[in-house]
């Protein structure tokens, strides 16, 4: 069960200062908790030359069912939180990253990236938040809809959340990805289970701790870490889970997502060859990906052929 | 029940026979494929029987769809769709469906005699309910072809291409106009295979679509069974499937086309919970309840078959039920005072009373009305059950006949979830007289539709469609638009 | 059983009865009027629709000669068809109850009278119960009175409960309808807590209207009455009867309210015991209508006494 602490190779800072400086431990997201793997298992991921930057949890199925338990405990608190409310504390995650905007960046340049793309990145994370705090008390004005019926009835159709869904985000990000497969689920009052992307999960795993001190509450978010060769087919057959959203382009894991969900008609959505930096990858069709139409009738009193009195 | 009550008796007035008249209804002998704006003998040479569920008597032999025929509709739908219907104007479109719409109009006491005589529904519902929603259907839908981009801000929507279509046999014409209508309305072409006890409006349909004289293709209709139906699921020349039916052929459907480009919406199955609270219109919601479980013999995917009743008003409600199931009368289904007509085929009727079986077994109080039976055709009396619990399996499987569960409950918070305790989430009522309470059961009732104080309304404009293991995807409505478009 | 007065408050009655909800009302009419009635369910049901009119002149200028005229009607419905049932009464103002009586002898046919200041009750209670006195006297079978209106938006219901009870007393042997002149009500839920307050106070019958205002009797406002009757019969095992007046002059509609009868109350009610129809012209269509039936060709009017 212990995690092995991070091998450090000699650098010229480790030499030139006096104290050892403290590295950090990589767990996971569950019910606003921190909880490492269940299963014990770890994965080294490292950087460009080799070097080990940290050992990752390698997530089981059992921590996927824990986090679904999470989600869905968490999930009648946070659907029927007010709009309002959504957008502010949606809001509130932008300003907490916007405060640790340092580290996500020698975080993403660990990882590979360019000082530039991960301005970049970091920038469009943040700002994608807003964009969806913003939507939280928009769309459902602007997607639905009060329905003319031939009887005496008002009908009105609105959105409400989906529930609980599983979330692999895209591979080939550290942080957008994530931020972009996490922010119109939440927008839309559903909770989720978010797998990070394997290669790139440190960012992931930070995000959790902006989420964790700011205003969201514990299971709506829950961000494991591993393998998606391994997991996907258990977020797509969890009996509890109502829509699973793959962001990725390898068909095989797309039709075993596909017919796996059919266990329990469960929702699959598919993004196949995204654009993370483009308009595709942030508008409030997205939102509306994890939304059900609910449609409402009552009887109007003395329309409909009533004349006066009765 | 606590009290002996006060019986009321039913016996006093017999209405005579009043069977809609059905000379001047034209029904061939044989129905052959619709494909390419033809009507076509099957590759096979195959056809079977549809037969009259209140008579047992043969109707007519209709064509039996093969792999062949199903790759030679999808194919002229292709080609219409290449070559015309893509192209024409939108404003030109609508018109052709308009001209749909106005001839169901025009022929609608035929279409409605044809729908009771071949899937069993009383002719006061075909009449009323079915036929003229599948023209109001066309007509609304005709109107949205040339207005598509304001029901989608900030996107362009677009064709899908060739939709296949499923349709079930409790609604034959209705659930055509559902599917095809859209589909039309958003520039597709359409294949459409309706269940194979109820062929025959389908093919009156295009017989319309020929009349109005829709570019050939544009419509193609093949009858069948399953295989028909998986060959036309299965087919790769098909962009998008649109089925209604049961939870299990759904999930089948979804897992055929795992991994292909199809696109898909299922309408599927239910449980609903009808929930009668004390301060509701108590003689409206007992009538509620039985259109909520007796239309159209139950057949029907929102039937509220789970009735909750408060404790406090329990004894009334079931005392008032009973009375007026008493008045309900079942039988021929051409005659004007049907209330239930008959059971659509053999094998249905052998699924309900298998249900009633189970129920008995499982100790929960049966109660039927005692309406003498014809002696030929497949009939079911309205059937009651109290004691019903959430474990008994007549509460929690769909029976998809006129059988109701009643189960009791105290507190708001109780029935709202024995009322979500279910795989399924279509439809729900509520009967209670309290604003602020039906707001508060309305949106906590995970189901598609809700319907307070009233029941199993339907209209062109209402979207319809389910939560959970009842399906996904809408039909009616600006809403419905959405499954037949691809945005951008 | 007659009912009797239920010693209870009026207000405590109109707080406790069901809601009604106008659209679902609705829809079951629209039900009902959709029912079929054809050959030998017509003839049984138009039949049935005479022997239950209560034949009717309510007019200023009423006259020995009218009422004379139309008791022999009543008597003589038309005897070119041979084996109709009489009218169930004749209904007159009090002053015309005694001529009624005797022109009527022997003919088993009753006489109702209207009374506590027929058609507005805008009376004093003495006023009211020696007008429903001097009916009595005279020899009516049965009294019409009307409920205080004013008095029921006021909220009043104690007052209307009570002044019902008098009356109740007042007309001894003879039966009580209520009169709840529903066009004056406006809601549904109103005629509910109208039918309540009457009949636990003592109504034998509840009656919709006094013909003098519009909209008299409807299908829906019939239908929310039947279900009170059948409400306070589940509780009290009591019968009560009731009679929609005025509007129903065509024997389709009328067969209709019997339709509603038979399928809200049943067997036990469908008797002109049970169930009145408060009109003047309803007769002469539904005889042409039977005539038309057993002729084959559609009837004029001119063949039919307008007495």
């Amino acid at each position: 069960m212990a995690k092995k602490k991070t091998e450090v190779t000699e650098t010229e800072s480790a030499i030139s200062n006096d104290r050892l400086s403290v590295l950090k431990t990589y767990k996971i997201y569950i019910g606003g908790k921190f909880p490492r793997t269940e299963s014990g298992r770890y994965y080294t991921i490292t950087d460009k030359s080799g070097k080990n930057m940290g050992n990752m949890c390698l997530c089981s199925r059992k921590d996927v069912r824990d986090a679904v338990v999470a989600a869905r405990s968490a999930l009648g608190g946070w659907a029927s939180a007010s709009a309002f409310n959504r957008s502010q504390v949606i809001y509130r995650i932008a300003e907490m990253l916007e405060g640790r905007r340092a580290q996500f960046l020698s975080e993403m340049q660990l990882q590979g990236l360019s000082e530039k793309e991960a301005v970049l990145e970091i920038n469009a994370s943040i700002d994608r938040i807003i964009y969806y705090a913003g939507w939280a008390d928009k769309f459902q004005q602007v997607f639905s809809a009060v329905n003319p019926v031939a009887s005496s009835h008002f009908n009105f159709s609105v959105q409400e959340p989906m529930g609980v869904i599983g979330a692999l985000a895209p591979q080939n990000s550290a942080l957008l990805g994530l931020v972009t497969a996490i922010m119109p689920i939440i927008t839309g009052g559903n909770t989720c289970v978010v797998l990070a992307s394997e290669k790139m999960p440190l960012c992931a795993v930070t995000f959790a701790e902006v989420l964790n001190s700011s205003d969201v509450p514990g299971g709506i978010v829950n961000i494991l870490t591993g393998s998606l060769a391994e997991l996907h087919k258990h977020f797509a057959s969890h009996m509890d889970v109502n829509a699973v959203s793959y962001y990725g382009d390898d068909l095989s894991v797309i039709k075993t997502i596909q017919e796996t969900a059919a266990i329990n008609v469960k929702r699959a959505l598919i993004y196949k060859g995204l654009d993370l930096q483009t308009e595709k990858a942030q508008n409030p069709y997205l939102i509306l990906d994890t939304q059900e139409t609910k449609t409402t009738w009552h009887p109007i009193e003395n329309i409909s052929g009533a004349s006066g009195g009765y | 029940m606590k009290n002996q009550p006060n019986k009321l008796a039913f016996n006093a007035w017999e209405y005579a026979p009043a069977p809609e008249s059905t000379d001047h209804i034209k029904l061939k002998e044989q129905y052959d494929l619709f494909i390419n704006g033809k009507f076509v003998k099957p590759d096979s040479g195959l056809y079977f029987p549809t037969i009259n569920p209140a008579t047992e008597e043969k109707l007519a032999d209709v064509a039996e769809a093969n792999k062949k025929d199903v790759d030679s509709a999808v194919k002229a739908a292709r080609n219409a769709y290449d070559k015309y219907w893509k192209k024409m104007p939108a404003a030109e479109r609508a018109k052709y469906i308009y001209r749909i719409a106005r001839m169901i109009q025009e022929k609608a006491r035929e279409f409605s005699i044809i729908e009771s005589l071949d899937g069993g529904k009383p002719i006061r519902e075909s009449r009323d309910i079915d036929i003229p929603l599948a023209a109001a259907h066309f007509f609304y839908y005709a109107g949205w072809a040339d207005k598509l981009p304001y029901a989608f801000p900030n996107r362009t929507p677009e064709s899908i291409g060739v939709v296949g279509q499923v349709i079930p046999w409790n609604f034959p014409l209705l659930m055509a106009a559902w599917k095809i209508a859209p589909a039309l309305a958003t520039g597709n072409c359409v294949v459409l295979k309706p269940a194979e006890t109820t062929s025959l409006t389908a093919y009156k349909l295009a017989e319309i679509i020929q009349e109005a004289d829709l570019p050939p293709g544009v419509v193609n209709i093949i009858s069948g069974f399953g295989a028909t139906g998986s060959e036309l699921i299965n087919h790769p020349g098909v962009d998008k499937i649109a089925f209604t039916g049961s939870t299990n052929v759904g999930k089948i459907i979804q897992k055929a086309i795992a991994g292909t480009h199809k696109r898909a919406t299922l309408e599927l199955g239910g449980k609903a919970a009808n929930i009668i609270f004390d301060d509701a219109p108590l003689d409206q919601a007992v009538e509620g309840i039985i259109n909520g479980i007796y239309f159209n013999q139950g057949h029907v995917c929102c039937a509220g078959s789970r009735l909750f009743v408060q404790e406090s008003v329990y004894d009334t409600v079931v005392q008032k039920l009973i009375d007026r199931m008493q008045t309900l009368v079942v039988g021929n289904p051409l005659d004007k005072n049907t209330d239930i007509g008959a059971i659509n085929s053999r094998k249905q009727l052998e699924t309900i009373q298998n249900y009633i079986d189970i129920g008995q077994k499982e100790g929960a109080e049966i109660y039927q009305t005692n309406c003498e039976l014809p002696a030929k055709g497949f009939w079911c009396n309205p059937t009651l059950f109290l004691n019903v619990t959430q474990s008994h399996q007549i509460a929690r499987e769909e029976i998809f006949g006129p059988v109701l569960g009643v189960q009791t409950f105290r507190t708001v918070d109780e029935v709202i979830d024995k009322a979500n305790n279910t795989p399924f989430g279509l439809s729900a009522g509520v009967w209670t007289d309290k604003g602020s309470k039906i707001f508060n059961l309305t949106t906590k009732l995970r189901a598609g539709v809700i319907w307070a104080n009233t029941y199993n309304k339907f209209d062109p404009t209402s979207p319809f469609g389910g939560y959970k293991e009842s399906g996904f995807g809408r039909e009616g409505g600006l809403h419905g638009l959405a499954a037949y478009v691809n945005l951008v | 059983m007659p009912n009797t007065i239920h010693r209870l408050d009026g207000s405590e009655i109109a707080r406790v009865v069901p809601c009604i909800d106008q659209v679902g009302v609705e829809e079951r009419v629209s039900r009902i009027t959709k029912r079929s009635i054809k050959k030998e369910s017509k003839t049984e049901g138009l039949k049935m629709i005479l022997s239950m009119i209560d034949l009717t002149t309510l007019e200023g200028k009423d006259s020995d000669g009218k009422v004379k005229q139309m008791c022999y009607k009543a008597q003589h419905l038309h005897d070119a068809y041979g084996d109709l049932p009489t009218v169930a009464a004749v209904c007159v103002y009090p002053s015309m109850v005694s001529l009624a009586k005797k022109e009527l002898g022997n003919s088993g046919i009753k006489v109702a009278s209207v009374s506590t200041a027929f058609p507005s009750g805008q009376a004093p209670l003495s006023v009211k119960l020696d007008d429903t006195r001097f009916a009595v006297d005279s020899g009516a079978d049965e009294i019409d009175m009307v409920i205080s209106r004013g008095k029921f938006h006021m909220g009043e219901y104690n007052f209307v409960f009570d002044e019902i009870a008098a009356i109740k007393e007042a007309c001894g042997k003879s039966r009580l309808k209520v009169i709840l002149e529903t066009g004056e009500l406006t809601t549904l839920d109103n005629v509910r807590k109208a039918s309540d307050i009457a009949m636990y106070a003592g109504a034998d019958f509840i009656k919709t209207s006094t013909g003098k205002i519009q909209p008299a009797a409807t299908l829906p406002v019939t239908l929310v009455m039947l279900e009170a009757i059948r409400d306070f019969y589940y509780k009290t095992g009591k019968m009560i009867g009731m009679k929609p007046a005025g509007g129903i002059s065509k024997s389709k509609l009328g067969l209709s309210y019997l339709v509603m009868l038979h399928e809200v109350l049943g067997a036990a009610w469908m008797t002109n015991e049970w169930y009145r129809f408060g009109a003047s012209s309803l007769a002469n269509d539904v005889l042409m209508q039977l005539m038309k039936d057993k002729t084959g060709v559609y009837q004029s009017k001119d063949y039919f006494s307008n007495d």
